[in-house]
């Protein structure tokens, strides 16, 4: 079942169109990419969800229902400009945010208490925000955003601003969620950031959605049967079943990327090559969710 | 509504919290206090013993002139230039010079010498002892009684109080434009104040960038309203607190330095009018209480006055207007904040919220108290941007019911109508970011569809 979904939304600004005819479904559970580049409409397309501001035309629908006021409470939401009172100490903040969010004083108050245990961050709660360095503010501002445990949860570059060992805390604690089974979206311009992360993606391009699905099929869907060969020896292909596209070689060591013609599997090719060269490595070529989104982007824009 | 009180309780706590509303709460009355007790102070180092040389050619006073606690008299006799020359080597605080020429029938050419200006207060003082000792001369002269002459005087101040019926009238008009001028400053610096507070405010959220977060969580309107009334709340907390600790400060300032609080205005005539019966009373206390009875009388017909003013009415209606006049600024305070990115950018548009405000309170004491009926008093209490400071000078004069209802009635219009404009502005305003805004494109956001 699909926790949100999006039904040909337009959004436009007085000199432009943010978003044109989008639509696409998330499943419940899942993580979601939200990918597209600078100025795409995903933060367009991220403050319809949460309500900051309304379609021109189309609908979105949380849990089945169309989205109103009450969904507020189940919405989680982290800015890509991240933001707190900075004369504020964590702990008001936190407590007032969840409030905010429709949590009663008490389970605010013993929510707090889990997550701060849980960073090991007891000491801040009595510190100004500003006395924080940035990568603990994210920390608070990220509890912040799931405190209130929402079933949907949206991060808007989740990632920056962390360093490496709090970006793992935080995509660990993100997998958790999921596992609780909140739904995450992520929308992000890095691409390869999150692509391990996702589920399902929904790429984004000049306001339309380009393309969306399961990470895997998208995958399978633009693989180009190409697999790269390391190893030693001269490589001679001569079966019209391979062509090789590419080929470099140095002090005896080859590497060439060869394409799978006329449905030929892989272990044909791999039988092939050990009777003529010694392979050390057989990779299958997968395309990246940026190189399917750069194939996409100009296939469109040469249809 | 549980979000909106939310807000306003935090927005009121982190501000009622800072050191400097502490600060400037508790200063604001200490300063009073200070302003209160230091010139009394001041009185009373200044007062200790001044000592008057007299060099009496005549006679006529020589040891008449009586001793005082803080005023001695040192005679001399010789030339006036000697007697100059004593003088300079002393540090006296003056040398008095009676001439030979005086005469008591036309008591002229009596002369003060000093190293620096006389005051006032001992000069007055001097002048009022010679006047009793003249005066008594002149009783001697004419054998008359002198106690006589004061029944009289008390007669003669009775006919006084009759005539200051007649000067009641000026009292009133004094005391009807304090009470409305007062009302009017008030208002002013509320708005003021607390406007810029609400825009900083604004601007603070948009600046930490924590305004994307409370509107995922509440309405943009909502965050408006929650902040300009907890601000207010903050505003009317430090009025009351100010008035508290005002009246606390200056009784403890009372009784620790002995400075009298003003006896009432009864007590005031009663002793008046008992030190100039009284016959033995000292001459220079009988001046000063027949003094402090005029300025008894005075006091007390202010006090008639005022209370012969509609304080009920002028406490709704300053009610009314303060809080009338700080929701129609504040609201437009509040999208000027959202409508730029930093403080230096509000310039353009804090100027025309600024003129009216201003106009308003130069107008009101000038042409409004001249004329409080006429045509711009009229208007300017009418049209709801001049209203909440024009109508509070007009209000103790006594205003028409159809005037005062239909200004409230177009102040309510008014800040609903602001607060709507504000609304539309906030909402578009807050989530942009890095544009130079114009009017041009304030207009257009009004009508945005968000």
């Amino acid at each position: 079942m699909s926790i949100l979904k999006i039904d040909g939304v337009t959004k436009r600004y007085s000199n432009h169109t943010a978003l044109d005819n989008v639509s696409f479904e998330i499943p419940a559970g899942c993580i979601f990419g939200l990918l597209g580049p600078n100025g795409a409409g995903k933060t367009s397309l991220i403050r319809i969800i949460t309500q900051i501001t309304g379609a021109d035309s189309g609908e979105v629908y949380f849990k089945g229902e169309r989205l109103k006021p009450n969904h507020i409470k189940d919405i989680g939401y982290l800015p890509e400009e991240r933001g707190l009172y900075k004369k504020m100490k964590v702990g008001e903040q936190l407590l007032y945010l969840a409030q905010l969010k429709g949590l009663s004083k008490q389970e605010a108050t013993a929510r707090i208490k889990e997550w701060v245990d849980r960073f090991e961050i007891k000491e801040w709660l009595g510190k100004n925000i500003e006395d924080l360095s940035k990568g603990m503010q994210q920390k608070v501002q990220f509890i912040a955003t799931v405190m209130h445990e929402p079933a949907l949860i949206i991060l808007d570059e989740p990632f920056s601003g962390f360093d490496p060992i709090n970006a793992n805390l935080i995509k660990d604690e993100i997998l958790r969620l999921r596992d609780r089974g909140a739904t995450i979206i992520f929308s992000t311009h890095r691409m390869e950031s999150v692509e391990e992360l996702c589920d399902y993606i929904a790429l984004i391009n000049r306001a339309h959605k380009v393309l969306d699905g399961p990470v895997k099929e998208i995958k399978d869907a633009y693989k180009t049967d190409t697999f790269q060969v390391i190893g030693n020896g001269q490589l001679l292909v001569t079966s019209p079943d391979f062509e090789v596209l590419e080929q470099h070689e140095s002090h005896g060591v080859f590497r060439a990327n060869v394409k799978l013609l006329n449905n030929t599997s892989p272990n044909n090719l791999l039988a092939y090559l050990i009777q003529r060269v010694e392979v050390h490595s057989f990779v299958e070529l997968v395309p990246s969710i940026n190189d399917i989104f750069i194939r996409k982007v100009t296939e469109t824009h040469h249809a | 509504m549980h979000k909106i009180w939310l807000i306003i309780q935090r927005e009121y706590l982190t501000r009622v919290r800072k050191k400097s509303f502490i600060i400037m709460t508790l200063l604001t009355p200490l300063l009073l206090a200070a302003f209160m007790v230091i010139p009394a102070w001041l009185v009373t180092i200044s007062d200790s013993a001044e000592t008057v040389m007299v060099l009496d050619e005549t006679g006529l006073f020589a040891d008449k002139l009586e001793d005082k606690k803080d005023l001695k008299y040192v005679p001399l006799a010789g030339s006036l230039d000697q007697a100059k020359t004593v003088y300079q080597e002393t540090d006296y605080t003056a040398l008095l010079y009676i001439p030979k020429a005086f005469d008591i029938n036309k008591p002229d050419g009596v002369i003060i010498y000093s190293k620096k200006n006389t005051s006032l207060q001992t000069q007055v003082r001097l002048e009022n002892a010679l006047e009793k000792e003249i005066e008594n001369q002149r009783f001697v002269a004419s054998g008359m009684d002198r106690s006589t002459l004061e029944k009289m005087k008390a007669n003669i101040s009775l006919t006084a109080v009759s005539i200051s019926d007649e000067g009641e009238k000026d009292n009133n008009a004094v005391v009807t434009s304090i009470a409305g001028v007062a009302g009017a400053v008030i208002i002013y610096f509320f708005i003021f104040l607390y406007g810029v507070q609400i825009m900083r405010g604004v601007i603070e959220e948009k600046t930490n960038r924590i305004i994307e977060v409370m509107i995922s969580s509440v309405k943009p309107f909502q965050l408006m309203m929650g902040k300009i009334v907890g601000i207010a709340a903050v505003g009317l907390t430090q009025f009351l607190l100010w008035i508290v600790l005002s009246l606390v400060v200056v009784g403890g300032v009372q009784s620790v330095f002995g400075v009298k609080p003003p006896p009432t205005p009864l007590e005031q005539m009663a002793s008046g009018r008992n030190a100039e019966l009284g016959e033995d009373v000292d001459t220079d206390e009988a001046t000063q209480a027949q003094e402090e009875s005029e300025a008894a009388k005075m006091v007390s017909e202010g006090m008639t006055a005022f209370s012969n003013l509609p304080i009920g009415l002028i406490l709704v209606c300053f009610l009314f207007y303060f809080l009338g006049g700080y929701l129609l600024y504040g609201s437009l305070f509040g999208a000027i904040g959202a409508a730029v990115d930093n403080e230096t950018d509000t310039q353009q548009f804090m100027f025309p919220i600024t003129i009216p405000l201003i106009i308003s309170f130069i107008m009101s004491y000038t042409l409004v108290l001249k004329n409080p009926d006429g045509p711009v008093a009229f208007w300017m209490s009418i049209i709801p941007l001049t209203s909440p400071i024009v109508m509070m000078v007009r209000v103790p004069f006594g205003v028409p019911a159809w005037e005062l209802l239909l200004s409230m009635a177009l102040l309510v219009l008014g800040f609903i109508f602001t607060t709507w404009i504000a609304a539309r502005i906030y909402r578009v305003g807050i989530l942009m970011y890095g544009k130079k805004i114009n009017y041009k494109e304030l207009s257009k956001w009004l009508f945005y569809r968000v």
